[in-house]
């Protein structure tokens, strides 16, 4: 478990004087959870990111995870062992000239025997679909294989959670689902916690729970249907709702459809249901 | 016509080992007005056409006609064309860098050799363009804004050269929910009081079926459709098969249509598929 207690990150603005980033932010983030984090640009969801691996330290409060104490440098390293972050832009992460290589990165820098590298270079790359591409150079590949393998360098380090910064904004459609359908299998089929930060609303329609951020606080947090349901609330805070959701919400005025409506599965389902 | 695009080829990095094709025969004309959304995986060539269009990249065979203007792999002197075609690359704030925001914006003017009233009635409309308070902003840093603003600061900057095309390289990456319906209304805008001519690459669907008049489709190098968003969409297969998609609305039509529901399936928008929905209830009900 991750826990976040009254947090505080404050910023310098050249224009706004001292800006608080993070606003006493108490936050638990429970063990195999899918946690969707929104918000407009600017109200403080990659800081809090940028909060869970260390990267950034509270000025104010305290972060644990799993018992280790982020403010402790000792234990940090075993935090960033722990927790893997990976950024929107994928070029900006890929260091090597071939795609193994890139992923074995990192463990080599942790001194992990070759055979082991080996294998969980294997692994991790088996896991995100990109086996094939061992050999290949990371910048030939499309966004979403070049994603698939930034996420594999970080699983490769074995972490128990997998911070995403808008991993999904500079992709075409087909390199999104990718992404996204790797991350949602990493977090069923071998229970790694996922911390999703993204703008696009059907992201979030998956998750566990959602949270929606703004000046540096928790404005909503519940699941996609409680938080979903809010639209005033959401459009207040520069968020909408789904395409479906709405489409639902509009159709009810006119048909007997079920509450339950985030994605176009459950709308076709309820559809089917009238007759 | 306005643009028109003749047997272009374009190689990066011609006669070296590092050669790479990037564009192959690209045929294409554009009229004056239009809104053209360009959509395409990854790697397809889209933003290496663009680029062309304001002489950042030379073709390699071919060439390129805007307006009387013709583009040669020779061609020099490209300043003239710059000013037909305003381009603005993704994530332009990434380029701002004058103290202010009013400096910023008025770069561009200044290097036309526009006097100082002239500039200022430039920096003034281009911020009304872009819904940014000229008295309130003009004497802030461009770095003090959130995100969705320094994009329209830059985007501004692009906008006071007052260029009759704007080319836009993803402008809505990595902008929340309402920065970007607020900026997409800006650009539409521009293109039905104006008349300026669009052209704006997009990995949204949803958005592409709601602003463009015509859409081009892109792979591998070369432009595989062209036609409007309708007829575009309707081809749901060759979409996915490039790595596309279709928009929300129609996939839905497609997934009923599945289940044995007689239903169009190239509803566009939420408004058309509801009406679609409705009438297909009734008339099973009325059955």
């Amino acid at each position: 478990m991750i826990e976040l207690v009254d947090v505080v990150h404050s910023f310098e603005s050249s224009s706004n004087g001292l800006v608080e980033a993070l606003s006493h932010i108490n936050l638990k983030i429970n063990d195999g959870e899918f946690l969707v984090v929104l918000g407009h640009n600017g109200s403080g969801k990659s800081t809090l990111a940028r909060h869970l691996n260390g990267l950034l330290q509270p000025q104010h409060g305290f972060i644990v995870v799993d018992g280790l104490e982020i403010h402790d440098e000792e234990q940090l390293w075993e935090i960033r062992k722990k927790v893997g972050m990976v950024f929107q832009n994928p070029d900006n992460q890929l260091v090597a000239t071939t795609v193994e290589e890139d992923v074995a990165f990192g463990l080599e820098n942790l001194g992990v025997p070759p055979e082991e590298i080996r294998k969980r270079v294997d692994e991790a790359l088996e896991r995100v679909g990109m086996a094939g591409f061992a050999k290949r150079e990371p910048h030939h590949l499309s966004g979403g294989q070049k994603q698939r393998v930034a996420i594999a360098g970080v699983i490769a380090m074995k972490p128990d959670y997998l911070v995403l910064d808008e991993p999904t904004a500079m992709l075409d459609p087909k390199g999104r689902k990718e992404v996204l359908d790797t991350v949602h299998s990493l977090n069923k089929e071998e229970g790694l916690t996922v911390i999703h930060i993204t703008h696009f609303m059907e992201e979030a329609v998956d998750a566990d729970r959602v949270l929606v951020m703004e000046n540096g606080k928790i404005m909503l947090a519940g699941t996609p249907m409680q938080v979903f349901k809010q639209v005033e609330e959401l459009h207040k805070l520069r968020m909408d709702v789904p395409l479906i959701v709405e489409l639902a919400e509009q159709l009810r005025q006119e048909l007997p459809l079920g509450q339950d409506i985030l994605c176009l599965e459950d709308m076709v389902e309820e559809l089917c249901k009238l007759q | 016509m306005q643009i028109t695009i003749e047997n272009l080829d374009f190689t990066y990095k011609l006669n070296t080992p590092f050669a790479m094709q990037a564009l192959e025969n690209i045929n294409l004309s554009i009229a004056e007005g239009e809104f053209v959304c360009l959509i395409g995986p990854t790697g397809s060539g889209k933003s290496t056409l663009i680029q062309q269009l304001n002489g950042l990249l030379l073709p390699t065979n071919g060439k390129i006609q805007v307006e009387e203007l013709v583009i040669m792999p020779n061609s020099k002197r490209l300043n003239a064309l710059r000013r037909r075609v305003g381009l603005v690359f993704q994530y332009p704030e990434n380029q701002l860098f004058e103290e202010t925001i009013f400096a910023d914006i008025a770069f561009g003017p200044k290097n036309l050799g526009l006097n100082a009233a002239e500039i200022e009635e430039r920096v003034k409309k281009a911020m009304a363009l872009v819904k940014l308070d000229y008295e309130k902003l003009k004497n802030r840093s461009p770095f003090a804004l959130s995100g969705g603003q320094m994009r329209r600061v830059a985007i501004a900057g692009v906008l006071a050269m007052e260029t009759k095309i704007l080319v836009l390289d993803e402008p809505i990456a990595g902008l929340d929910p309402l920065s970007r319906n607020e900026l997409l209304s800006a650009i539409s805008e521009l293109h039905e009081k104006l008349g300026i001519t669009i052209i704006m690459i997009s990995h949204s669907m949803d958005d592409v079926a709601k602003y463009a008049q015509r859409v081009i489709v892109m792979d591998n190098k070369r432009i595989i459709m062209d036609d409007s968003p309708r007829e575009i969409f309707k081809n749901a297969e060759k979409l996915l098969a490039v790595g596309l998609d279709v928009p929300t609305m129609s996939k839905l039509l497609w997934e009923l249509k599945k289940q044995g529901w007689q239903v169009k399936t190239d509803c566009l928008s939420l408004a058309e598929a509801k009406a679609e929905i409705l009438q297909a209830v009734r008339r099973k009900k009325n059955a």
